[in-house]
């Protein structure tokens, strides 16, 4: 039993193939023989993958030290290393027809996600400036959300709430977007686009494309990578002093 | 040769960052700005060139291809790491909050997509 141990978390990445492996194996299996493909295999693969993460932590599973090796599978290293891959399969007329309408969705998305997320935290009792500023931010990306919240000084308390609504937005991404796609005609790079620019959260964008239409992929990809960026440039700026002037 | 094509693409996403991560120093955030964005346009823009010059041979163009399917594993490892306890732990507020934004950036989906898209019929 031990010498397991030490074999499987010694090899860490190795470990996290095989692991991988057999959740999309069963993830597949279901898909196909059980939901008569009636929900996409990587969409099952994909939410196991959640319930997964409830075992562990701050980094899900990869708290459980036999399945570290899935941190670095899953790390920002290799999944921007793929995702810039795709890119082997985008068509650079379409993205540059779609770049007017890209670039805008961003700003919208920005704007859209902390204003909305200020009125709700409103609604939902919280008053300070700070606070509000820092939860807006979340609803943007849970890196925005901390990166805001210590530029402005929030709490730790508010600061782990901003995360948790990033977070939270990531899996409502990535469940609800192969559900929602068909009726906000996202299936095709255009649409794809604008998508990434208005959710902009990349993992939750890049999940859920993926288990909606891989091919659009790149395109949400190419988006939302611009996204966190301008996040973390207007959040603690523009959009804080805009908002100490509604509140005062 | 295969690792022509990863190194490739490893030289792509580099530059990509480096771009991003000096954009984030002039902007003033201490961050990644769009770097995995100028890679991608870098890796299309070396694609159309190398092929047209056909200097991309099918190995070599297979060790990017290899990084591009191996995406949605990662993207599963990468959904298996999250914190999703703390997501469903940040009370109300989170998710609240979280559920909303989503679901009116899905519906913003349709309207901002009709920006452009008159041309791009046409053609």
């Amino acid at each position: 039993m031990e010498i397991i141990e030490k074999v499987f978390s010694k090899n860490g990445l190795v470990f996290a193939f095989l692991v991988v492996g057999v959740i999309m194996l069963g993830a597949y299996w279901v898909s196909k023989n059980i939901l008569r493909n009636k929900i996409p295999g990587v969409a099952i693969a994909i939410i196991v993958a959640l319930v997964l993460a409830f075992f562990g932590n701050k980094k899900g599973i990869a708290d459980i030290s036999l399945f570290g090796g899935m941190a670095l599978l899953g790390g920002s290293m290799l999944r921007d290393f793929s995702v810039v891959s795709t890119a082997m399969g985008a068509d650079f007329d379409k993205i540059k027809q779609a770049g007017l309408a890209g670039t805008i969705s961003l700003f919208v998305g920005v704007f859209f996600s902390f204003f909305l997320g200020v009125v709700l935290a409103v609604a939902l009792g919280y008053t300070d400036a700070v606070s509000l500023a820092t939860i807006g931010a979340g609803a943007c990306t849970y890196i925005v959300g901390p990166v805001t919240g210590s530029a402005l000084g929030a709490s730790s308390e508010v600061i782990a709430i901003s995360i948790a609504t990033g977070v939270v937005k990531v899996i409502v991404t990535t469940i609800g977007t192969p559900i929602i796609a068909k009726s906000i005609k996202l299936d095709n790079p255009h649409s794809a686009v604008v998508f990434g620019g208005l959710l902009g959260t990349t993992s939750g964008v890049a999940a859920g494309l993926a288990a909606t239409d891989p091919k659009l992929v790149p395109y949400g990809a190419l988006t939302a990578t611009f996204y966190t960026g301008l996040g973390c440039l207007l959040c603690p700026s523009i959009f804080y002093y805009a908002l100490k002037l509604f509140m005062v | 040769m295969t690792i022509y094509g990863v190194a490739l693409l490893a030289f792509c996403f580099l530059v990509g960052k480096l771009i991003g991560n000096a954009l984030g120093v002039s902007i003033g955030v201490n961050g990644d700005v769009g770097g995995v964005g100028f890679a991608m346009i870098l890796l299309i823009f070396s694609n159309g060139y190398l092929k047209k010059k056909g200097w991309l041979a099918a190995p070599t163009e297979n060790g990017i291809l290899f990084w591009t399917s191996m995406y949605i594993p990662i993207v599963v490892a990468m959904s298996a790491t999250q914190n999703v306890k703390a997501a469903l732990s940040g009370g109300p507020v989170a998710i609240v909050v979280g559920v909303v934004v989503s679901v009116v950036g899905f519906l913003l989906v349709p309207l901002i997509s009709k920006i452009g898209k008159n041309d791009y019929e046409h053609n």
